[in-house]
């Protein structure tokens, strides 16, 4: 029993004020930005990772798990606003600031960046394996309507809201519907290809690389590694519009290093730091001035330099509950 | 004091103290109204139970009968007994063979069965996606001798999810039966058969006694677990299915609507709870 | 059954058995050898060969977050295991004494953490843990674990104990007074192949939960499940391959040794 003790309490890592402990997902955090923050802060970091949202507003929710940054998406932050989950840290007034891109200063999970500062982002489409697809594949009647040879090998993610949003924005139906009559369209849609899907996975990469699959919804950083191993592999950017998520840097409430978390902030805001983090996760960040410091053949790389002529991004705040309930169903069905 | 209440007191205590009592509050929220972006309102309903069965229609509220969930617990259930019964074929006669070996090498070949869990089971599962697909180490052996002209199917259907089962859960089925077999006096059934017993005989009345705790045990580690198990059917069916534990999960997550995720759990609980009392009334009865 | 077609005395060897056996083994362990294979990739890819090299394990090596995952991992796993088996123990020897009216309720108990969904006892202890103020970190992963780990470690054990001869014990009580004599010169040798697969069952569970682990774990107690789903966000690579050859290698090692200690004693 005293063993066990000694054990437990040695397991447990040692709270000192120069601390600064990190929630985030698994490798997203570059190992040379860490090095670079605590050789310069003094400061030792330490990361933990979740596996989805839900699991960290969970746990933010029963009570401080003792992290002092997070790393939530577009919808995530709004929610963690609105519930009042996060230290107001005026990210607005921070010298590093001056960096962030106008595109993400007025955003519409932090209209006046009061709490958050851009980390990353991306979007939600689908790639394609040129070899095989010819002809134009700017639509999404490519997975909707498929041509003879792509039925059964094409591949959607499994995430309910994303396979959802990309049929609606097929029909021209509105994000978030809680029109029972249009779900029920976006419903029969997907019924009627779920025929031609060889399976929903969210591990695109190899399946776009075995050739298993030529099409498939994904997001852009996995299918610039799936290019990276086979160069006919496409990301197209949908004239139907598709998804963008932005994960922005937030201090939950009641951070027990609450200035270090503040520097920590500020430090990812500077290009020289941002840039960093587009290396390692092969992500855009937010920030002015940090494609100098981008690896020349991924500041050049289509998966995150979309064409002039494509659509913007769309970012979508979390459904209504009715809105909800509509995507649940929709999905019990479509996967009974 | 008696001596096996003081025994019994440790893991009854920790069950009903960090499981019991924490599964009371959160059966307590089935009942309640979800909140909106997840957890619980403090307003009593019964909407999650009424949703089980019933579909309540948008317009005009009325109920109309749903057999979603139903269809939904009927695969989980199938998913179980399909598991349990294919550990089982592949199961007795592993056990047997390592309880029947020198006793030095018993516990290698325990741990050799075990070995292989050490991986985690999302990356075995995945392993075993890579092997089977189409462009996969088989298909492609196969074609190079030149046995196969296009891929055999293996992956992304009912033969792919059955090897993952019992990719899952065969030590369950392995570990409880070797345990009770291990024990089984040999000269037993030498005895049996010299009394010229036959073959029926012997089987049911000197094997299957001493085979039947460890089927129980087996079975359960195995039955349970697997109703609400979800990773072959997603990875290695092609994801095309809800099971009872994605159903549950997504409540939990996406849908955020926790009441109803709490319901099903409860149902679920409900279920396995009554069944388990049976077994164990039954197995006492049979000792006494 | 092949058990009735067998007029051999040999009933030990029963024919197909040790075949049946082989190919169990031989299939569990195809995709562990698939698995080892690519974490020496030179690529990035988990399943098209570029090359070989050692950079996925340096990787890990390198890795603070990785590898510390994995030894919060097995330390919980022993511990959680170790206390769940002593308990369940415990429990098994109390059963067997107890009239068996009132076994049934005992045993319902018993086996209830096998019962609940992991997302609903995940969620359950989260709020629990945190409104008792018992706060998120490796102690209360300890208690989780060891927790849903105990009808793991007691079904195996009470199989073996359920049919266990006790005119044995009644022996042993005429030859020692003391039960704990008895108790660790009979019972114990007794049970051990039950002691052995109740905490190989319990480990190898408790190694492998993820739900679970990703809602207790608090500031630097986060296990390698958690961490690997993590990773699906941006995709997995062979270092993922790496940690896991390198928990086998580990575990391959505790066999070895066990087996050295075993032939010494015989």
């Amino acid at each position: 029993m005293r063993a066990l003790a000694i054990l437990l309490l040695t397991a447990a890592p040692a709270f000192a004020e120069g601390d600064l402990f990190i929630y985030t997902w698994g490798e997203y955090t570059p190992p040379d930005l860490v090095a670079k923050f605590e050789a310069e802060f003094g400061v030792k970091v330490h990361i933990d990772s979740y596996d989805s949202m839900e699991t960290m507003i969970a746990k933010l929710r029963a009570g401080g798990a003792g992290y002092d940054i997070i790393v939530p998406g577009d919808a995530t932050m709004q929610v963690l606003i609105a519930e009042d989950m996060v230290e107001k840290i005026d990210v607005f007034a921070m010298p590093n600031y001056v960096n962030v891109d106008d595109k993400w200063r007025e955003v519409y999970w932090d209209p006046k960046r009061e709490y958050s500062a851009p980390w990353a982002w991306g979007s939600t489409a689908f790639a394609v394996d040129t070899a095989v697809v010819k002809g134009d594949t700017s639509s999404l009647s490519v997975l909707f309507a498929p041509a003879d040879d792509v039925k059964g090998r094409i591949n959607m993610l499994r995430d309910m809201n994303d396979v959802i949003n990309m049929a609606e924005r097929y029909l021209g139906i509105p994000r978030c519907s809680e029109n029972p009559d249009e779900m029920k369209r976006v419903l029969e849609l997907l019924e009627t290809q779920k025929a031609w899907v060889k399976s929903y996975d969210s591990e695109t990469k190899e399946l776009m690389v075995s050739g298993e699959a030529v099409v498939s919804m994904s997001w852009n950083g996995y299918a610039m590694r799936a290019r990276d191993e086979k160069p006919t592999i496409a990301y197209v950017y949908p004239r139907e519009g598709y998804t963008g998520w932005m994960d922005n840097v937030a201090v939950p409430k009641g951070a027990p290093h609450l200035d270090n978390a503040k520097a920590w902030v500020n430090f990812v805001m500077a290009p020289e730091n941002a840039a960093m983090i587009t290396n390692y996760a092969r992500y855009s960040n937010g920030i002015k001035g940090s494609e100098a410091f981008i690896e020349p053949a991924l500041a050049a790389a289509p998966e995150i330099n979309p064409p002039a002529d494509a659509p913007a991004p769309e970012f979508i705040p979390t459904c209504s509950p009715e809105a909800t309930a509509l995507i649940d169903k929709v999905w019990t069905k479509l996967m009974n | 004091m008696k001596l096996h209440r003081l025994l019994l007191a440790p893991s009854l205590g920790t069950i009903l103290i960090f499981m019991a009592l924490p599964i009371a509050i959160t059966t307590l929220y089935s009942v309640l109204t979800p909140a909106q972006y997840g957890g619980v309102i403090w307003e009593p309903s019964s909407e999650a139970y009424i949703r089980l069965l019933f579909e309540r229609d948008i317009f005009d509220d009325t109920l109309t009968f749903n057999t979603d969930y139903l269809q939904i617990l009927g695969r989980s259930v199938l998913q179980a007994g399909v598991a349990t019964l294919l550990c089982l074929f592949i199961g007795l006669p592993t056990a047997w063979f390592i309880a029947t070996r020198p006793a030095g090498q018993k516990s290698l070949w325990l741990m050799l069965v075990t070995v292989p869990y050490w991986v985690n089971l999302l990356v075995r599962t995945i392993a075993l996606l890579l092997i089977l697909r189409d462009e996969g180490p088989i298909n492609r052996a196969l074609h190079a001798i030149g046995l196969t002209d296009g891929p055999l199917p293996l992956a992304y259907n009912n033969f792919a999810i059955g090897l993952g089962l019992v990719s899952s859960f065969l030590p369950f089925m392995i570990l409880p039966l070797y345990a009770a077999i291990e024990r089984f006096d040999f000269s037993l059934l030498e005895a049996a058969y010299d009394l010229h017993a036959n073959r029926r005989q012997a089987f049911f009345e000197v094997v299957l006694p001493i085979l039947r705790p460890g089927l129980i045990a087996g079975g359960l580690l195995v039955f349970i677990p697997g109703i609400g198990s979800y990773l072959a059917p997603d990875i290695l069916g092609g994801g095309k299915t809800l099971m009872l534990g994605n159903l549950i999960g997504m409540q939990f997550q996406g849908s955020r609507n926790w009441p109803f995720g709490a319901a099903l759990s409860t149902i679920l609980m409900a279920v396995t709870l009554i069944a388990l009392f049976i077994i164990a009334r039954r197995a006492a009865r049979e000792d006494a | 059954m092949a058990l009735f077609d067998t007029r051999s005395k040999d009933i030990r060897n029963l024919p197909g058995f040790g075949l049946t056996a082989t190919l169990a083994v031989a299939f569990l362990y195809a995709p562990i050898l698939f698995l080892v294979l690519y974490s020496f990739n030179s690529g990035r890819s988990i399943s098209r060969l570029d090359g070989l090299s050692w950079q996925w394990y340096q990787a890990v090596f390198a890795n603070e977050e990785i590898a510390g995952a994995a030894l919060n991992s097995v330390l919980l796993a022993v511990i959680a295991a170790s206390v769940a088996t002593v308990m369940a123990t415990a429990a098994a020897l109390a059963m067997v004494r107890m009239k068996v009216r009132r076994r049934a309720a005992a045993y319902a108990v018993l086996n209830f953490p096998l019962m609940v969904p992991e997302i609903v006892t995940a969620i359950a202890s989260l709020i629990f843990f945190s409104s008792v103020g018992l706060g998120l970190g490796f102690g209360s992963l300890v208690i989780a674990h060891t927790t849903f780990c105990i009808p793991f470690a007691y079904l195996p054990i009470t199989a073996r104990l359920t049919s266990m001869d006790p005119a044995l014990e009644s022996a042993a009580a005429d030859l020692y007074a003391r039960p704990w004599r008895r108790f660790t010169l009979i019972t114990l040798p007794l049970l051990a192949p039950g002691l052995i697969s109740g905490w190989l069952l319990a480990f190898i569970v408790s190694l492998d939960d993820f739900i679970i682990s990703s809602m207790l774990s608090g500031p630097g107690s986060t296990t390698l499940p958690v961490h690997i789903y993590s990773m699906l966000r941006l995709g997995i690579t062979p270092e993922v391959n790496a940690v896991s050859s390198l928990m086998v290698a580990a575990s391959a090692l505790v066999v070895i040794i066990s087996g050295l200690i075993a032939r010494k004693q015989t």
